[in-house]
């Protein structure tokens, strides 16, 4: 039997896996897809916020600054891609100052650091390319902008580490409560049983907390649309250009990402499929139209890639995290919403938090690792270069031409177990593909190496969720 | 390490280039070349067409780099394959990197940029709907195909009838797929006659003209997508949509020449070629280094870029020697006028012309019995006549040097009028 | 009476062919144009280029063409009769791997030395 059982391994299952994988527990967490991250937590604007948003008094409020400090020092320990640029939101007109000023009162209240209001000169000389009419903007620096999907994997690698288990591919078909604090979770590839099950299972929350428990909540899936900027764009801005959230558009911010692309977005949908991740022309030319009223000076023709992502929008105006009155030690991680990935490992230790008031007994583990080590080869000195080929010779191959990644950081990548056969996890891991070409040159190399380092056949190589393969068959083999 | 001439590319620009360096007397020559084998894009192209210009004969794409290849034998000209180019200074020191020489760092005396182009993907279009695998550059179809002898589907929808898209229509259905259409957004094919009949026509593929593909609906395989008519200003018509169900879409949607290591090395990059400004002999911006090929602008023909590279190739040589002038003094610009949409070269140093020079460039529709004529100052300097042009073929005229002379105001516009 | 473009040169003249006038050309604007709209409907030729499998090679396949052209009727058999060839390496472009094929005196050639 399982100490704990999470269920969903997007970036609050994973932060909670390595949460759990602190102490001397059992802890497993089982997933549907393939890799972690591989949903909400991978498509969004990929900002770690600072915490002036929500109201005081919502969990989203209590968790975000904490939340915001802890992203700060995970991504440093375990090696994700994370930079502190600071945002701004941007006010237009009368109306908007009122709401920099309460986002600024709320700010104070819920602890951001160094949170102050700019003048537009102060605006303007921090952000040239911004459009004339900003009257002031809120500037919060501790905001960031990350990998989210590498956040998710290098917690998830770091849990693997200090023990939590992984049931990759495996869905949750029900979930049968035996009695207090002793469920068995069913998946189509068998079942589980676990003291606490965590539901951490995003825009499939709601449905995953009916197996066991009275419905209480809603999920609301909700789209937003955006665009991928080639590098070429990325220095536009040098902070996160957020405008007041009001009827016209909710939230659309350019900004530049981690890997120095630029992103604009999202526009804000309401969705009936909670897998609809397509990508509308309508929705395109909205997030575009807002955009431009920060600066008209990003250039679409240097597109590199549209996506969405849909949000686990709930019928609650917070997150939902407590345990099941019908249900005890059936806790709910649901409804994480924006900002959810901001929020993440505080979330995390929250739901460790309620388990232990409900009788978990929590051990420090000794040999617990918080640390992982990842070479980026692009960012290495010469001389850092040179040691590093010398080492191993797999690392003087470039394999992604625009992204400068080599056969070396691909094979790494792939030594992780929890690293499935596919093209857009190696993505994922080392940004191979993640360039200009889009993986146009890389991917039938990148698919070679995976061949090799897996020892499969390449028509079992998929793009990345099961289905998605990507040759179909030998050629002189289809008459 | 130290070479009087770098060539970044194992093309047939580089090698075109590097060869005929080493006939002019360059001395020590170095081919940087990224992939496995010499030869770059053509090792792909395996139909043929290549070579009518260059070799009077029909070549497959392996087969006119092989001749390539051969003569570079007789040559000393150094290869180093699997090797990537990670920067240029101005000052022609080059930092590449591979499995063998570990980080090196290469001083040029000359360097000719050959690193050709890459293709416009979903992305640069942005076209709607899902994002399944099963789409794919027709480039990175025509690779696991030749190549890697994978099949990359059964059903295909081809968007963009330029030559790539109309030799891939052909090479899928000799290999067993059925290739439901061919869509092009345009109400013309930039692609060959002789392509549309042998690749689309033979094989009863239709040609879609002025359409495009408006959805891409499948969450793991491509399994339909969606075609709309376009209007004259290129945007979809409502209720003209055609669905098709098919597990895969090919691209051919242009190419763009690959100019990150010329960035490096600050060469000035002409936004409407998004290749270097080049010089009559292929000069880029930055003394010492040239360009030629597809990272320069994108050809129809290699024959065409053959004969650029050779150009680039001597001049580097010269430059090498010290027998070259590259004082800008007189030098003229080259403007475009109407219908045209970049010429190469975009700068003119009369003194560096013996008795004529060539001017390539593209027009922007689609015109018979046209006239083009080359402009100074208000007064006309030169006239040619033309039966036929279009977007997708490339124009060439032949500037005397005495028209040169004759430009007033260090300027010279190419027009064309239909 | 049959329509076609001409692909001789990029002006790509609309020929007219008469069937039932000895194959008689109009819409031409030289010679060759007639010439090609008469072999294209009397006897359509081809080149047919493919690859076949190879072992040993540093890629999976190699690279093959018809040493000249073959009626237009016979490519999709030409296509089919490659899936079962499987050369060894090394093989220099120009190698004969099918000779006279279907007895058209035309032989399947490598195009590329591997």
């Amino acid at each position: 039997m399982y100490d704990v059982a999470i269920i969903g391994g997007g970036i609050v299952g994973t932060a909670l896996a390595a949460e759990c994988a602190k102490y001397q527990l059992r802890a497993l967490l089982i997933e549907k897809n393939n890799d972690v991250g591989d949903e909400t937590t991978k498509a969004n604007s990929a900002i770690i916020h600072a915490g002036y948003d929500p109201a005081p008094e919502t969990l989203m409020g209590k968790l975000n600054v904490r939340g915001n400090a802890l992203a700060k020092e995970l991504c440093e320990k375990l090696s994700v891609p994370y930079k502190q640029i600071g945002s701004f939101v941007l006010a237009f007109d009368g109306e908007d100052v009122k709401t920099v000023e309460k986002l600024y009162d709320r700010g104070v209240k819920n602890g951001v650091p160094g949170i102050r209001i700019l003048t537009a000169e102060e605006v303007r000389e921090m952000e040239p390319s911004l459009s004339d009419e900003v009257k002031c903007a809120l500037y919060a620096p501790s905001a960031g902008v990350i990998a989210p999907w590498e956040y998710a994997i290098a917690l998830a690698e770091n849990a693997l580490e200090n023990g939590c288990e992984f049931k990759m591919s495996h869905t949750v078909t029900g979930i049968t409560k035996n009695g207090a604090q002793d469920f068995t979770v069913h998946t189509d590839k068998g079942d589980v049983s676990a003291r606490f099950v965590i539901n951490a299972a995003g825009v499939a929350s709601d449905q995953i907390h009916n197996m066991v428990a009275a419905p209480s909540f809603a999920i609301r899936p909700n789209k937003g649309e955006y665009y991928l900027l080639d590098k070429s764009q990325g220095s536009l801005v040098s902070h996160v250009i957020f405008q007041c959230p009001s009827k016209v558009g909710k939230g659309v911010l350019v900004s530049p990402t981690v890997h120095g692309n630029l992103i604009v977005g999202p526009d804000a949908v309401d969705v009936e499929d909670r897998g609809d991740t397509s990508v509308a022309q309508d929705g395109l030319d909205f997030v575009a139209k807002v955009a431009r009223r920060s600066t008209d000076k990003f250039a679409l023709r240097e597109n590199i890639r549209t996506f969405a992502g849909v949000r686990a929008n709930s019928d609650v105006d917070d997150f939902i995290i407590r345990e099941a009155e019908d249900a005890p030690g059936f806790i709910d991680a649901a409804g994480i919403k924006s900002p959810g990935l901001s929020c993440a490992p505080a979330i995390a230790e929250y739901v460790v938090e309620l388990m232990a008031k409900s009788g978990l007994e929590l051990r420090k583990k000794e040999n617990h690792r918080d640390t992982r080590e990842k070479i980026r080869f692009k960012e290495l000195s010469e001389e850092e270069k040179q040691a590093v080929i010398a080492k191993d010779a797999r690392y003087g191959r470039v394999v992604c031409r625009c992204e400068t990644i080599t056969e070396g950081e691909i094979v790494a990548a792939l030594q992780n177990p929890l690293t499935p056969s596919t093209i857009d996890a190696v993505k994922r891991r080392c940004n191979a593909g993640m360039g200009r070409c889009q993986g146009g040159f890389c991917s039938p190399r990148v698919m070679e190496i995976i061949v090799r380092e897996r020892g499969i056949d390449p028509l079992q190589v998929q793009k990345d969720k099961e289905g998605s393969y990507i040759v179909i068959g030998e050629t002189k083999a289809q008459h | 390490m130290k070479y009087d001439l770098v060539v970044v590319g194992g093309g047939p620009a580089g090698l075109a280039a590097a060869l005929k360096a080493y006939e002019t007397g360059a001395g020590n020559i170095l081919i940087l070349e990224r992939d496995q084998e010499l030869g770059g894009i053509l090792n792909q192209c395996i139909h043929n067409g290549f070579g009518l210009h260059y070799f009077k004969e029909e070549l497959t794409g392996p087969e006119y780099a092989h001749k390539f290849i051969e003569m570079l034998k007789d040559t000393r000209v150094e290869v180093k394959l699997d090797t990537m180019v990670l920067d240029i200074t101005q000052e022609r020191v080059i930092h590449a990197i591979n499995s063998k020489d570990g980080y090196m760092t290469i001083q040029a005396g000359a360097i000719v940029l050959a690193m050709g182009c890459r293709e416009r993907t979903r992305g640069a279009i942005a076209i709607p709907g899902d994002r399944p695998a099963g789409v794919f550059t027709a480039g990175t179809a025509q690779r696991y195909i030749n190549m890697e002898g994978y099949m990359v589907g059964k059903r295909v929808v081809i968007l963009g009838s330029g030559d790539i898209g109309l030799i891939m229509a052909r090479r899928m259905t000799l290999e067993g797929a059925k290739v439901l259409a061919c869509v092009e957004l345009m109400p013309y094919s930039n692609g060959l006659n002789r392509n549309i009949v042998q690749c689309l026509e033979d094989y009863g593929i239709p040609l879609y003209l002025s359409h495009t593909i408006t959805k891409i609906e499948g969450k793991t395989r491509v399994e339909k997508v969606v075609v709309s008519k376009v209007d004259e200003n290129r945007r979809p018509i409502p209720g003209t949509e055609i669905t098709f169900d098919c597990d895969t879409v090919l691209l051919s949607v242009g190419l763009i020449p690959e100019n990150e290591v010329s960035k490096t090395a600050q060469v000035a990059l002409d936004r409407r070629t998004s290749g270097p400004i080049v010089f009559e002999n292929m000069q880029t911006s930055v003394p010492g280094i040239f360009a030629c090929g597809n990272v320069v602008h994108v050809h129809d023909l290699v024959d065409f870029v053959t004969q650029e590279s050779q150009k680039a190739g001597e001049n580097a040589a010269l430059y090498v020697k010290g027998q070259y002038s590259d004082s800008e003094e007189n030098c003229i610009a080259l403007q475009n006028g109407e219908h045209v949409t970049y010429t190469v070269p975009q700068k003119i140093r009369p003194e560096n012309v013996a008795k004529f020079t060539e001017v390539f460039f593209r027009v922007n529709a689609v015109m018979h019995d046209a006239e083009i004529k080359v402009c100074s100052g208000g007064e006309e300097l030169l006239s040619f006549k033309r039966e036929h042009m279009a977007p997708g073929e490339m124009e060439k005229i032949v500037v005397p040097k005495k028209a040169l002379d004759a430009a007033k105001g260090r300027e010279i516009t190419v027009l064309v009028k239909a | 009476m049959k329509e076609l473009t001409c692909i001789v040169c990029p002006k790509g003249c609309r020929l007219k062919v008469d069937e039932e006038n000895d194959y008689a050309v109009t819409g031409n604007s030289c010679e060759k144009g007639a010439a090609y709209g008469y072999n294209e409907l009397t006897n359509p030729m081809r080149m047919v280029t493919s690859t076949v499998k190879i072992q040993g090679g540093n890629h999976r396949r190699l690279p093959v063409k018809t040493s000249g052209d073959i009626p237009r009727k016979y490519v999709m058999d030409c296509v089919k009769l490659l899936d079962d060839v499987t050369v060894q390496a090394p093989v220099k472009t120009g190698d004969v791997i099918l000779a006279d094929i279907f007895g058209l005196g035309v032989n399947i050639i490598a195009a590329k030395d591997m």
